[in-house]
């Protein structure tokens, strides 16, 4: 503890001199090393002995990822690191492993400027550092590589002295291709991984050493030494001629951006506010004096201090007694305390200036995500778009009737803390719904709601989250108000894909400038008369209003919009979210009064007239897939195969590395149930599998009648698929 | 054969001895008392006066699934609403369905609000044009909706110097106030940065028909704040007065006499 607060004294030294400062995530694919590695960090600033480093998992402090070995918070860490008689302090951010929990490794790359991606010199660029290195791309974040397991590669993979470069030289241009291809621009503007300056690391993080070429020059332990301490075990001995934890901060202070030097062009990837503006220039420049512009990346529920909201500073000076506003909120909220993270332990500081990581209690309004302010007009950040959507649903229930209303509460908590998590709330029946990004994910939220918040809870079994969308046209098809003095006429096709993936990577919003949202939908393929009439969005469907010139028009169309979203929200065939659909609105009959095209009117003409015409331009439901990675041995390979093609998975492609064989293949999630026992007993289980989000399918005709009657069945409705005319009321 | 009968402005003693012999010599009687609602009198006051059972009908069952009505087809119904029976506009869609089911059907006619105005405050009845209704607002999509249309239409009967009826709106048992009327009203005019409005000339008339029937003219803005008691409300706003509807209003609604003074054309 005394050792803790001695380093926190340190860092606050250091906290207002952004020069200094370096903002840090690691990411990697489950097991390449990620979690030794941050051991190694922090038992090099002094915060846990390094004997411990590897076997502590310091950053796994929820006993519930120890059991289960993986990563699913991300925690921070503030510690101070010296190169060449200089300190820096670096802030850490740790990011989860399990593609389960993608929203996170999203949510804190906001938060730093560089990453240090962790791949496996045996297994090499894996699908989820693939996933990690695009997000961080995408963000603006810097990318270096540490190439951990190189005694693996030595005494397991038995490469040979001479070979050795040559195979680290393979990850390396692997890891490069993925770049290149991700952004050239980039790519060429220096943010390619080259180990003659340094910019790339090799080590093992489970013995504690690394070496980078320019470490190499430096301390004469080259390849072939390196070669020979790991064959004749004599890697304590390296550990000290060459401190990991050494090697790679070297690597983030030289290579990775302070956040003076980051923001400016950070900063706009998440932030479309007005350049000019006093919070604009100050956030630009990351200046301490400025407004203060906070982005919560996480929040976490504390037994003792309350909420504790995380994120990171981009200007202005935070301080106990702040009146901040939060977006979306009108009133202030008053800042507790403020503080750095050390794992789970906050340590208080009295002030946090402009290009921390800063932890917060207090900001009781605050949610994953918001913006916090000193400045009422600020424009908030972006919101976090999830590579991800929630496939699985759960109910769940309170066991015990006396935490009834205890659930609820614990539900809206758990909301707030994890953003990937959908929850729907129903008092009336006291089953709420969560929908989470696999059974994993949902089982690790059930658990922490039963341990953590005291609510035994009763579940049903997931269930599969469905999608319902058309492929054909329809229309114009007639929607009547109930008192047959309004009409409004709608016409439905497919969006174009391009479009579909623009909505749900959040590129378009109705909040952003009409000209530039114009530009990429027609970019993506729509015609330019459409994007010009864009007059809603609701998930990935968009409704515009293609009419001319209708009186009352403008005062109906918030309530023309809500029938369009509650036809979508509910689908017509199950009741499941739709997607894909573009809905025209064509022409409009109005009431002269207003009394007589109210809500109870003009909702349920609009709604029906999209029910009935979905149904009519070829209804099609959609499955949720899942990319799913499995490395097994070669004669365990027609286990897993036969795995894979009992479950409608689709084998995408194979390839030998050594005597393992990876297979990448593609399987609807309504067949994942059971995976995990299923492998494991057909290999014997050996073999190391992983999984991601790959979007929705149409289910194939047959299949599609056979779900379309369970899910109704499930949901108490009429079993048969419904029909136009069951909408539309007969005249 | 389908009767609509009017029962006039506010009791059970407002219909016609026509519409009440009708209503007595007819097979089966309903009522909707949604868009109008005779405020004077309880179901149970018009069942002892009609000798007859009165069903009353939900919005549903007259605009979407009048099941009822077959029942015209080889009887005398008698279908009661409040004021006159052809005012409020879905009654035109019942008749019109009824009539395509081959059912005869008949109005029986009594005066409305929109006939008492002239008799209550004195305006003259040849100025007036397009009525309209203010709604409750409602909440869309999170945001609050204050349906603009009112406003408009009042704006243009100003310039066109006509004179204007604003009913006001009901919701189960929920009936809009004047000072609620006048209030969004203005608020819909401030929106448009429009002050003018606060010291425009209106009018409150309150249980119109009753003994207790309250009129008061005066600017919007203080009839905001003027208690008209029980409902139901109704607004009206003129244009400039003619010196004999300025006359009538400072006897028959109390109006000020400087206000009036400069409603005068
Ligand atoms: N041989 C070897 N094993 C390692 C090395 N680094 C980590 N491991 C092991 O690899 C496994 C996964 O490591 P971990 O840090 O938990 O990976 P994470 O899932 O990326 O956090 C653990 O069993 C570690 O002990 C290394 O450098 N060499």
């Amino acid at each position: 503890m005394g050792k803790r607060k001695k380093i926190a004294e340190r860092v606050t030294t250091l906290m207002d001199k952004p020069e200094r400062i370096r903002n840090i995530g690691i990411v990697a694919h489950i097991d390449h090393g990620k979690t030794t590695l941050s051991d190694n960090l922090l038992a090099g600033a002094g915060m846990i002995s390094m004997d411990l480093a590897g076997r502590q998992l310091f950053m796994d402090f929820d006993p519930l990822e120890q059991t289960r070995g993986i990563t699913i918070d991300a925690a921070n860490v503030s510690m101070v690191h010296e190169v060449n008689g200089q300190e820096y302090l670096i802030n850490m951010i740790d990011t989860p492993g399990h593609v389960d929990f993608g929203g996170d490794v999203t949510r804190s790359m906001r938060a730093v400027d560089g990453a240090v991606v962790v791949v496996d010199a045996v297994e090499g660029a894996m699908p989820q550092t693939e996933t990690v290195l695009r997000q961080a791309i995408r963000e603006g974040v810097r990318p270096v590589l540490f190439i951990n397991k190189v005694d693996r590669m030595i005494n397991e993979l038995r490469v040979e002295k001479k070979e050795m470069a040559v195979r680290l030289g393979k990850v390396i241009d692997n890891i490069n291709n993925l770049i290149r291809n991700m952004d050239e621009e980039k790519y060429n503007a220096g943010w390619r991984m080259d180990a003659a300056v340094g910019s790339v690391t090799f080590g093992s993080a489970l013995y504690n050493w690394a070496i980078s070429v320019p470490m190499m020059k430096k301390t004469g332990i080259g390849f072939d030494q390196v070669y020979d301490h790991c064959k004749s075990e004599s890697m304590k001995e390296l550990a000290d001629k060459c401190p990991l934890y050494i090697a790679v901060n070297d690597m983030v202070v030289k290579f990775l951006p302070s956040p003076s030097e980051a923001q400016k062009d950070r900063v706009k990837v998440i932030w479309h506010g007005d350049w000019d503006s006093p919070v604009g220039k100050a956030m630009a420049t990351c200046d301490p004096t400025g407004p203060v512009a906070f982005m919560i990346t996480k929040i976490k529920i504390d037994p003792h201090a309350g909420e504790i909201a995380t994120g990171r500073l981009f200007s202005g000076t935070l301080a106990r007694g702040m009146e901040l506003y939060v977006s979306g909120v009108a009133n202030t909220n008053r800042v507790q305390s403020t503080g750095i993270m050390m794992g789970a332990e906050r340590v208080e500081v009295d002030s946090i200036l402009a290009g921390n990581i800063a932890a917060v209690t207090g900001l009781r309004d605050a949610m994953v995500g918001s913006t916090v302010t000193t400045d009422a007009g600020m424009t908030a950040f972006e919101q976090i778009k999830h590579v991800s959507e929630p496939v699985m649903t759960v109910a769940v229930e309170a066991k015990n009737t006396r935490d009834l209303p205890k659930l609820v509460e614990v539900l809206r908590q758990v909301a707030k803390e994890d953003p990937t998590l959908q929850i729907n709330i129903n008092e009336e029946t006291g089953e709420h719904l969560m929908a989470g990004m696999g059974e994993l994910h949902l089982d690790i939220v059930t658990t922490r709601i039963q341990r953590d918040k005291g609510v035994e809870l009763k579940t049903s079994p997931p269930i599969v989250v469905y999608r319902e969308s058309i492929i054909g046209e329809a229309g114009p098809v007639e929607g009547k108000s109930p008192n047959h003095h309004n009409r409004f006429y709608i016409e439905l096709e497919p969006l174009k894909p391009g479009v579909v993936e623009a909505l749900k990577a959040g590129q378009i919003n109705m909040k952003m400038d009409e000209l530039a949202r114009r530009n990429i939908l027609i970019d993506k393929g729509m015609d330019k008369g459409e994007a010009k009439n864009l007059a809603g969005i609701y998930g990935s469907n968009l409704f515009l209003n293609m009419t001319k010139g209708v009186q009352y028009l403008k005062e109906t169309m918030e309530l023309i919009l809500e029938g369009f979203e509650e036809s979508l929200r509910n689908g017509p065939i199950a009741r499941e979210p739709a997607q894909g659909v573009k809905a025209k609105l064509v022409d409009v009959k109005l009431h002269e009064d207003a009394i007589h095209r109210g809500p109870a009117q003009v909702i349920p003409a609009v709604r029906q007239a999209m029910q009935a015409g979905i149904l009519m331009a070829e209804p099609a439901l959609l499955e949720p897939f899942q990319n799913v990675f499995i490395q097994v041995p070669q004669d365990q390979m027609s286990g897993a195969m036969s795995e894979i093609q009992g479950r409608r998975g689709m084998i995408l492609s194979m390839e030998t590395q050594g005597d393992m064989i990876m297979l990448k293949s593609k399987m609807p999630v309504s067949q994942m149930f059971g995976f995990a026992g299923a492998i494991r007993s057909a290999t014997e289980g050996r073999a190391l599998w992983s999984t991601e989000f790959a979007g929705f399918e149409p289910l194939p005709p047959n299949l599609m009648l056979e779900t379309v009657r369970e899910i109704r069945t499930r949901k108490g409705l009429k079993p048969e698929m419904p029909k136009p005319s069951d909408y539309l009321k007969a005249a | 054969m389908l009767f609509f009968i009017g029962l006039g402005l506010y009791d059970e003693k407002d219909i016609s001895i026509r519409g009440l012999e009708t209503i007595r010599a007819a097979d089966e009687v309903y009522a909707e008392f949604y868009t109008s609602h005779l405020i004077g009198a309880s179901v149970q006051d018009l069942e002892k006066i009609y000798g007859k059972k009165v069903n009353i009908l939900s919005r549903n069952e007259v605009e979407e699934n009048p099941s009822w009505l077959i029942n015209a087809k080889d009887m005398d119904l008698a279908f009661l609403v409040g004021g006159d029976p052809m005012i409020s506009t879905t009654h035109l869609d019942l008749r019109l369905r009824a009539i395509e089911m081959g059912i005869k059907t008949r109005v029986i006619h009594s005066s409305s609000i929109v006939t008492a105005i002239s008799g209550l405050t004195g305006l003259q009845n040849y100025r007036f044009s397009r009525s309209t209704t203010i709604p409750f607002p409602y909440t869309s999509r999170g945001n609050r909706v204050v349906p603009e249309t009112p406003y408009n239409v009042l704006k243009e009967n100003l310039e066109r110097n006509l004179h204007t009826m604003l009913f006001l709106d009901i919701e189960d048992t929920r009936y809009m106030t004047i000072n609620e009327g006048a209030t969004l009203l203005l608020e819909t005019a401030e929106s448009f940065d429009d002050e003018s409005l606060k010291d425009q000339l209106s009018i409150g008339i309150a249980r119109a028909g009753s003994e207790q029937a309250t009129i008061k003219a005066d600017i919007l803005e203080n009839l905001r704040k003027f208690d008209f008691g029980d409902p139901l409300h109704f607004l009206i706003v003129p244009a400039k007065l003619h010196f004999m509807e300025a006359r009538a209003l400072l006897v028959l609604a109390e109006a000020p006499q400087d206000v009036t003074d400069k409603a005068i054309y």
